[in-house]
């Protein structure tokens, strides 16, 4: 059966945060925040095996991580660090039950328990301080 | 005494006799023919009462016979007209035009559902993952022999799964889940939430039975907690807590 035959989304609807409110956002930004760390987690193995081709090789390789592009993109990865970190603590917790609300009769409009405002109050948390610590990231490396 | 109308009058007649009206566009699709999805344009008269369902039959009615739906009780019951209604999945009898705030209302077909034709998808693979999960109370003894007990449950064992009872398999949920779009053999949030319905039920002896069927690589391990199918439930099932819920069994938060 064809991807149309299904009417399967695909890709595109999945990485699409418009419709289902901060919950989808933070399900969007943690992908992209850990598919951005696994590829740092390699250039960093790339880079540190630099060291191989003795000083020079290290120091010529340690330089282009001091240009601006360069500080951008460590500055991208701590952000990506942080919100990963603590969106992925509540989510965890979420995963074990905690947090998600008890059942209880539903009384219209249906407002879900699951989608509660402490996990609103993590999604946000970890947006701001991975803003914080980026912009802390930046004056420094850019103060100087 | 008043006269009752005759069926060609009644048949005729135009429900709708509001100055207000809004453009509907219908997805229309039939896999056997078409290669492509397209869309139909149809103003349609409303009242503020009128529901999504009753403009889609207005048209079927005075514009386009053909326009292919499925819809049986009209009161968000049967779980037959889910459809995607300006971009979410919604119930089109539990919908309201007034409430949508825009003169354009776009239906298509519920997403990661095969199209029969227009706005009707097969439910084929929903039904067969309900299934799945054994949709029944698990246990040696039965209540229904001579001599025999009902199986007693207090008010707080029922409230651990009433809410998730709740559900009538109108599959916005699979429709709204992120994992859904992509991947065919997930078991989807309607099996799951279901799945822990039964585990819940104090009743049920068939917990490892279920806990072993969802722990499959397309299965609860592939629930991201986005919670798209809770934000869409026209029932307040909260699918998304279900399965968390019956995770932390599976994790040893509960037993």
């Amino acid at each position: 059966m064809t991807n149309q035959d299904e009417n399967k989304e695909g890709i595109g609807g999945m990485i699409n945060p418009r419709r289902y409110g901060i919950e989808r956002v933070a399900y969007l930004l943690m992908r992209l925040s850990g598919l951005g760390l696994l590829a740092y987690f390699i250039g960093h193995i790339y880079e540190t095996s630099s060291i191989l081709k003795g000083q020079i090789g290290w120091n010529a390789f340690l330089a282009i991580t001091q240009t601006n592009a360069g500080h951008a993109i460590l500055a991208i990865v701590i952000a990506m660090c942080v919100f990963h970190t603590v969106n992925g603590i509540r989510v965890m917790l979420g995963h074990g039950g905690v947090g998600v609300g008890k059942p209880a009769r539903p009384d219209y409009p249906y407002i879900p328990a699951s989608q509660n405002i402490r996990h609103k109050m993590g999604i946000y948390s970890a947006i701001i301080l991975a803003a914080i610590a980026m912009m802390y990231g930046l004056a420094v490396m850019f103060g100087e | 005494m008043a006269q009752t109308p005759s069926l060609a009058e009644e048949s005729g007649s135009t429900p709708f006799s509001s100055s207000q009206s809004i453009t509907l566009r219908i997805a229309r699709y039939n896999p056997q023919h078409d290669s492509a999805k397209s869309f139909m344009e149809f103003q349609v008269p409303y009242e503020k009462w009128t529901t999504v369902l009753e403009a889609i039959l207005e048209v079927k009615k005075h514009f386009d016979h053909s326009v292919a739906v499925r819809y049986s009780c009209r009161q968000a019951t049967c779980g037959s007209c889910g459809m995607i209604i300006n971009g979410k999945p919604r119930l089109a009898c539990f919908t309201k035009i007034s409430e949508l705030n825009s003169n354009v209302i776009t239906v298509e077909p519920m997403n990661n559902f095969p199209i029969i034709r227009d706005l009707a998808v097969k439910f084929e693979r929903l039904f067969d993952t309900h299934h799945k999960i054994k949709p029944y109370l698990i246990r040696d003894d039965t209540e229904i022999t001579t001599n025999t007990k009902e199986f007693l449950q207090t008010p707080e064992e029922l409230e651990q799964y009433i809410q998730f009872s709740n559900c009538i398999k109108c599959g916005l949920c699979n429709s709204a889940c992120p994992t859904m779009a992509t991947d065919s053999s997930f078991v989807g949030p309607q099996a799951l939430a279901q799945a822990y319905r039964y585990v819940a039920d104090s009743r049920d002896k068939g917990k490892d039975n279920r806990l072993k069927i969802i722990d499959d690589s397309h299965g609860i391990w592939r629930c991201h907690f986005a919670g798209s199918c809770s934000q869409v439930c026209p029932k307040g099932v909260d699918p998304a807590m279900g399965i968390q819920l019956l995770r932390g069994y599976m994790l040893g938060f509960r037993s």
